[in-house]
């Protein structure tokens, strides 16, 4: 892989230019060499998760008092793009780690935290996110996992679906109805352990792209944990829910620049490769201006990710519409710059030796998990609704 | 324990060109890396502390712009480093460097196991590792592929052999060399740049190591680099076509007259 000068310079400070490289210097001896073994057998990157623990990756975003590195949402878009540039199952396992425990972050009370965030951060202990059902995807309020308090432990029945780390990761946060008549009111968010009694895993998917990635249904029968796994207070876990996919939803953004940059790069170092009618194929107009329009667009989301995460880092009041700008914009792009990317290495593309037909595979995924790129649109315009109001 | 790692930043040979009117390498653009097989031996003196428990120090003779590979080395596990420096030390051969890295050895304590890779990949002599031993009356293993023991006053490794390995056992304290297949190296941790960011690394001179002028740098070299050239290419060239058949029979025929 060409190692070029970055297009842009965004004025990263010392120690984001850190993350940065630790990164990218794990991507490029571990992930790199891993990849195509990983996709071709649906195997989970275990060895390199580890990899990624001992390089402190997983502490990025946890605070400093809780053993991690204290950073914020821009911290973890730039790991995060350095990784995707290698595999975005790799990724994706990674940001799932995240996504698992930002409602700890959020609403848990200090017992929690110091229960779960150091651990977290060493990378020791892995997390992922209940939410999604059978019914409930799109429609998360949807959701038919109960939780009843019974003396001193709550009692969970339900099943999740398509869960990231599924299976793998040793800490769950699980979405149940603690009040089914409320409504979305209703819901509230619980830590489930790997061994608690009741919880045990369905078989792992077999999916289209992001194979490193492992993806199980988690079941809960007559599940029992202790009465403090509460998260916040009952009844706000749609609440905990939207401020958690605000904060991650950038980071999603980011895996499409990094997925997207790496098939730009392989495109770019081909087109002057491959001759035909005597030129290097980049000397023509029709596929110069394909790769002038993914460089283009690749460099407008990385902009517009970058925007959105330091926006977030600000503390700015209102964040989900850039949040969801970010995601949508970047995985749409990602999904249009690897199909082109194929195009541009035209049959080698479609060929499982070279990275790029992987790369179009993995893109798709961006587009649907973390919230459909519909309702990405949905929550823009919605906000815009609000934003206008007279 | 504690653990010295000699270390050498040297050119990145992937980049490295001759210059055709001088005939010494050009520097100029070249990145400069720690020498691949120190990083080996890195690793491994980490691995030794987290098992056995005891501080690594880096040193390195060098110039200024060393100092990168000692941070490196910190970012990777390594607790201090040491720089020694001094102009006066430019143009030393192995003799004058194993001398010069000694006297800064002794300056710093007495480890109980000093770690070096095979080589150097600009020098490639392998020479620094075992002159080092040599003076210092340390037993010493070279090509050490696994360290399989390690003890309070021995260390048992294999060593590298071109036919399989012997199995090796030394008193401490003792210097051992490494070759590549010992380890996988990790990559630096966030917590470690940070650390290496922060860290003071100690300079030290020709004098603050007690050094005799007469036995450092050039003064202190009984070899001398006299010319860096590129062979010229002698001979005539041939280049066969046609099928691997044709190839070979050409081949074959061009051969015979010498068997």
């Amino acid at each position: 892989m060409v190692e070029k000068e970055k297009s842009v310079d965004y004025f990263l400070t010392e120690d984001q230019q850190m993350i940065v490289e630790t990164a990218w210097e794990l991507t490029k001896n571990k992930i790199l060499p891993a990849r195509a073994e990983l996709d071709e057998k649906n195997e989970f990157a275990t060895a390199i998760m580890k990899d990624i623990a001992r390089a402190d990756l997983f502490g990025i975003f946890i605070p400093e008092e809780y053993g991690g590195f204290g950073g914020g949402c821009f911290d973890m878009v730039l790991a995060m793009e350095q990784l995707a540039r290698g595999c975005v199952g790799v990724a994706t396992s990674f940001a799932a780690c995240a996504l698992g425990i930002y409602p700890v972050m959020i609403a848990g009370s200090r017992e929690l935290k110091e229960k779960y965030l150091p651990r977290i951060a060493t990378g020791e202990k892995w997390a992922a996110f209940g939410l999604t059902e059978a019914g409930a995807g799109s429609d998360a309020s949807g959701v038919k996992t109960t939780a009843v308090l019974d003396g001193d432990h709550w009692v969970l029945n339900g099943t999740k679906q398509w869960i990231t780390n599924g299976g793998e990761a040793q800490v769950y946060s699980i979405v149940a109805l603690t009040d089914p008549k409320k409504g979305a009111r209703g819901a509230s968010i619980f830590m489930v352990e790997e061994g608690d009694p009741g919880f045990s895993y369905g078989k792992k998917e077999n999916k289209m792209g992001i194979r490193s990635s492992a993806t199980r249904e988690l079941i809960m029968k007559d599940c029992r944990i202790p009465k403090d796994r509460l998260v916040g207070r009952k009844g706000t876990g749609f609440i905990t829910v939207m401020r958690t996919l605000d904060l991650s939803r950038p980071g999603i953004g980011s895996l499409g620049v990094g997925l997207a940059q790496a098939a730009l790069d392989e495109s770019v170092t081909y087109a002057k490769q491959r001759v035909q009618f005597d030129k290097p194929i980049i000397a023509f107009q029709a596929v110069q201006h394909m790769l002038a329009d993914m460089a283009t667009q690749l460099e407008a989301a990385r902009a517009l990710v970058y925007a959105a995460a330091r926006h977030i880092d600000a503390h700015a009041k209102k964040i989900s519409k850039v949040s969801a700008m970010s995601k949508v914009f970047a995985t749409d792009m990602a999904m249009k710059v690897t199909t082109d990317a194929v195009q541009v290495l035209g049959g080698y593309g479609y060929m499982k030796e070279y990275p790029v037909e992987k790369m179009m595979r993995d893109a798709k995924i961006l587009q649907i998990y973390e919230g459909t790129n519909q309702i990405q649109r949905n929550v823009i315009g919605q906000e815009l609704n609000k934003e206008y109001a007279g | 324990m504690e653990i010295i790692v000699c270390v050498k930043q040297v050119p990145d040979t992937k980049d490295v060109r001759l210059d055709p009117d001088t005939n010494t390498m050009s520097r100029e653009g070249v990145t400069s890396i720690m020498n691949p097989f120190d990083r080996h031996a890195l690793e491994e003196a980490v691995r030794i502390k987290e098992e056995q428990g005891g501080r690594v120090t880096v040193l390195s003779m060098g110039p200024p712009q060393a100092e990168e590979v000692l941070r490196e080395a910190i970012a990777c596990g390594a607790d201090a480093g040491v720089l020694v420096s001094d102009r006066a030390f430019a143009g030393a051969d192995t003799w004058a460097t194993s001398y010069t890295l000694v006297k800064a050895i002794e300056t710093i304590g007495n480890p109980d196991l000093i770690l070096c890779g095979k080589q150097a990949i600009d020098g490639d002599t392998a020479q620094v590792g075992p002159g080092i031993a040599s003076r210092m009356g340390r037993p010493y293993v070279t090509c050490v592929q696994k360290t399989r023991e390690v003890g309070a006053d021995h260390i048992v490794v294999e060593r590298m052999m071109d036919d399989g390995y012997d199995v090796v056992r030394l008193p401490l304290p003792a210097l051992l060399t490494v070759v590549k297949d010992i380890n996988e190296p990790r990559i630096p941790s966030l917590k470690g740049k940070m650390r290496a960011k922060k860290a003071v690394i100690t300079t030290l001179g020709a004098a603050d190591i007690g050094a005799e002028e007469q036995c450092i740098g050039l003064a202190g070299s009984p070899t001398q680099v006299v010319k860096v050239f590129s062979p010229e290419p002698r001979g005539d060239r041939a280049v066969f076509t046609g099928s691997v058949d044709e190839q070979v029979d050409r081949l074959v025929e061009c051969l015979k007259p010498f068997i």
